[in-house]
């Protein structure tokens, strides 16, 4: 990583540069029949009619499709291909299942998400127009930070902020509430990628080696450190632990992107080791989530979601039950946190597989694109936005299929809420601005026509 | 409507999330195994390197030996072309370091492609000019070409 980011412009020429975007055009066309099917699917499996209303519903999401796709022609015609269809496809999927959980309990989360979601694409495509050139960010490092912790601190402000479940990760402006810490980790994945590229190799040369440990000087680990500080004390008070883990294990697997040094992955883990054990001793919640990751069955009643949410992926099976045919509307927050198990339940292991690997490609497309991308700012940041990604998934399918303790965070795309999926598309709208650099070709190299009849004298 | 219709179109809606899993990996498969190198854009510029290498000397008469600053603090300073990227700046790791209160740290940077030398804005904050334009992507500069950064001025020399 550290030769490719110091000397990238020999990697640059070995990468043929395409568009793409016929292969974008027919992946977008399969993503969104797998969108509109599963509506039509739903309503087949549970009304044995295909839903009166899917002309409406299928042609807003087309329109959306087309409208993103086509400002991607125009403005980064060199994105990668390949993310914005497996988005779509997650945004139709978990469209189609908010409406079939709606169906199930008189709910209108669908109608809504449909509306954040014509939103997110206007903030999509207002961040493709207005960042016309990703290096740019790096001149509001710090600002960004600024704004991260502004926005983590937000919902503590008496009046602003409202407790919604136990977490107080929410304010309400009007009658519009929102959740500013998705906004902030995106405001956190520039400020770390921005700072870690002046201060690499600071960090990774300067400082004493202790017990085969690189330790970094304080005066350049200081800033970074403190940043971590104040965010995870915010999230402590606010009890989002989802999002400490997310914030922490971007820190330090950017920490070592940037620095080269596996060290920091070892410190990191130790780090969290220590602090999860402390946090488990200290705080009543965080006891209750192990608790209820290990011994569910000592108390149905509070851990129910949990037991439901097994109940429901081994109702599904292999192949699921099919779309419309399942119950996965037993399971409390099956629209949002426990949207994992409700697919799994009607799609099966299969169907289930099939949402990781797509997620697993954009995960890949980023680490991709930060490999060619020839500034360091710009790899950096893709790094960052895609792990801030993975580790979402990771975290959130974890909780909900008990491999680990149960934390909340949203599935990005598919669960049912309008500031992730806004803070979702513009990370999609910045990667594919980063690819949009890094996939463009060097300008022509052979001479013009012009300069051979123009010489005055002949060069070859 | 029957269990078996039912059946067939939930394996079938599962396939085609599969379908769309499998295009995109083929989609992206060139990542995974390599780019074909035949393909019309290598060939055409290997073939353009073939005639040209065709001449028996190494380096293209007339090409540039060196970069030189002719304006500015730094004025006179100059580093041979010998193939590696060139970094102007103000920081440690600049390939010549100036002292210019105008230039940034990673200010921009002289790459060779080829016989060719281009110069990249790396986001500085005053900007990379050629003439009276600001340059925004890689610019091919030929001999005597002035790139301004900061108060300094630098072109390549033969």
């Amino acid at each position: 990583m550290m030769t490719a980011l110091t000397a990238p412009s020999r990697l640059v020429h070995a990468f043929v540069p395409r568009k793409r975007r016929g292969a974008e055009l027919f992946l977008l066309v399969l993503a969104l029949a797998i969108g509109v099917g599963a509506y039509a699917l739903v309503g087949l499996g549970r009304d044995s009619t295909i839903p009166t209303d899917i002309l409406e519903y299928g042609g807003g999401l087309v329109v959306l499709a087309v409208v993103c796709h086509v400002v991607v022609r125009i403005v980064a015609p060199y994105a990668d291909p390949v993310i914005l269809p497996a988005v779509v496809a997650l945004n139709g999927l978990g469209l189609a299942m908010i409406r079939r959980l709606d169906l199930a309990s008189n709910t209108s989360f669908a109608r809504q998400q449909l509306v954040w979601g014509a939103l997110s694409i206007a903030v999509f495509v207002a961040t493709l127009l207005v960042v016309r050139d990703h290096r740019r960010l790096q001149a509001y490092t710090y600002t960004m930070g600024f704004v991260g912790v502004v926005l983590l601190m937000l919902p503590l402000v008496p009046g602003l902020g409202v407790n919604i479940n136990g977490a107080r990760i929410w304010i309400r402006l009007g009658g519009l509430s929102f959740q500013p810490g998705e906004v902030a980790k995106l405001c956190l994945a520039i400020f770390f990628a921005g700072y870690l590229v002046l201060k690499r190799d600071a960090l990774a040369l300067a400082g004493r080696r202790f017990l085969g440990i690189d330790l970094p000087r304080g005066r350049d680990l200081g800033p970074i450190l403190a940043m971590w500080l104040v965010s995870l004390g915010v999230l402590v008070f606010q009890r989002d632990l989802g999002s400490s883990l997310l914030f922490f294990g971007l820190f330090v697997v950017l920490l070592y992107v940037a620095t080269e040094r596996p060290s920091w992955l070892v410190v990191g883990g130790a780090l969290f080791a220590g602090g999860a054990y402390l946090g488990y001793l200290a705080f009543s919640h965080v006891q209750t989530r192990v608790d209820g990751w290990l011994h569910p069955f000592d108390n149905v009643d509070s851990y129910g979601q949990i037991i439901q949410g097994q109940y429901s992926l081994a109702f599904g099976g292999i192949l699921g039950r099919g779309l419309g045919e399942g119950n996965p509307y037993l399971t409390p927050f099956a629209y949002s946190d426990f949207i994992g198990t409700s697919l799994g339940e009607e799609l099966g292991l299969t169907g289930l597989m099939a949402i990781v690997v797509v997620y697993g490609i954009i995960v890949e497309r980023g680490l991709r694109t930060a490999l060619v991308c020839r500034d360091a700012f710009g790899k950096l940041l893709a790094v960052g936005l895609s792990v801030a990604f993975a580790l979402q998934v990771f975290v959130v399918l974890g909780g909900v299929t008990k491999l680990i303790p149960l934390t909340g965070l949203t599935t990005p795309f598919l669960s049912y809420g309008g500031s992730s999926l806004i803070a979702n598309w513009i990370m999609v709208a910045l990667l594919l601005r980063v690819s949009d650099h890094a996939r463009r070709p060097p300008p022509d190299l052979t001479p013009t026509a012009a300069d051979d009849e123009t010489a005055v004298v002949k060069m070859r | 409507m029957s269990e078996l219709t039912l059946t067939l179109i939930k394996i079938g809606f599962l396939a085609l999330l599969w379908l769309f899993v499998l295009s995109s990996v083929s989609v992206i498969k060139s990542d995974l195994f390599g780019e074909r190198v035949d393909s019309d854009r290598t060939s055409g510029s290997s073939d353009a390197k073939s005639s040209r290498s065709s001449k028996p000397a190494k380096r293209r008469r007339g090409a540039p030996t060196q970069l030189v600053l002719s304006q500015g603090a730094n004025a006179g300073a100059s580093v041979p072309l010998d193939g590696g990227p060139i970094l102007l700046g103000r920081g440690a790791d600049a390939t010549i370091r100036l002292d210019d209160d105008y230039v940034s740290t990673r200010h921009a940077r002289f790459v060779a492609h080829g016989d060719d030398w281009y110069v990249e804005d790396l986001g500085s904050t005053n900007g990379t000019y050629i003439g009276s334009q600001r340059i925004t992507t890689p610019v091919m500069v030929s001999i005597g070409v002035q790139v301004r950064v900061g108060k300094t001025i630098a072109e390549l020399k033969k």
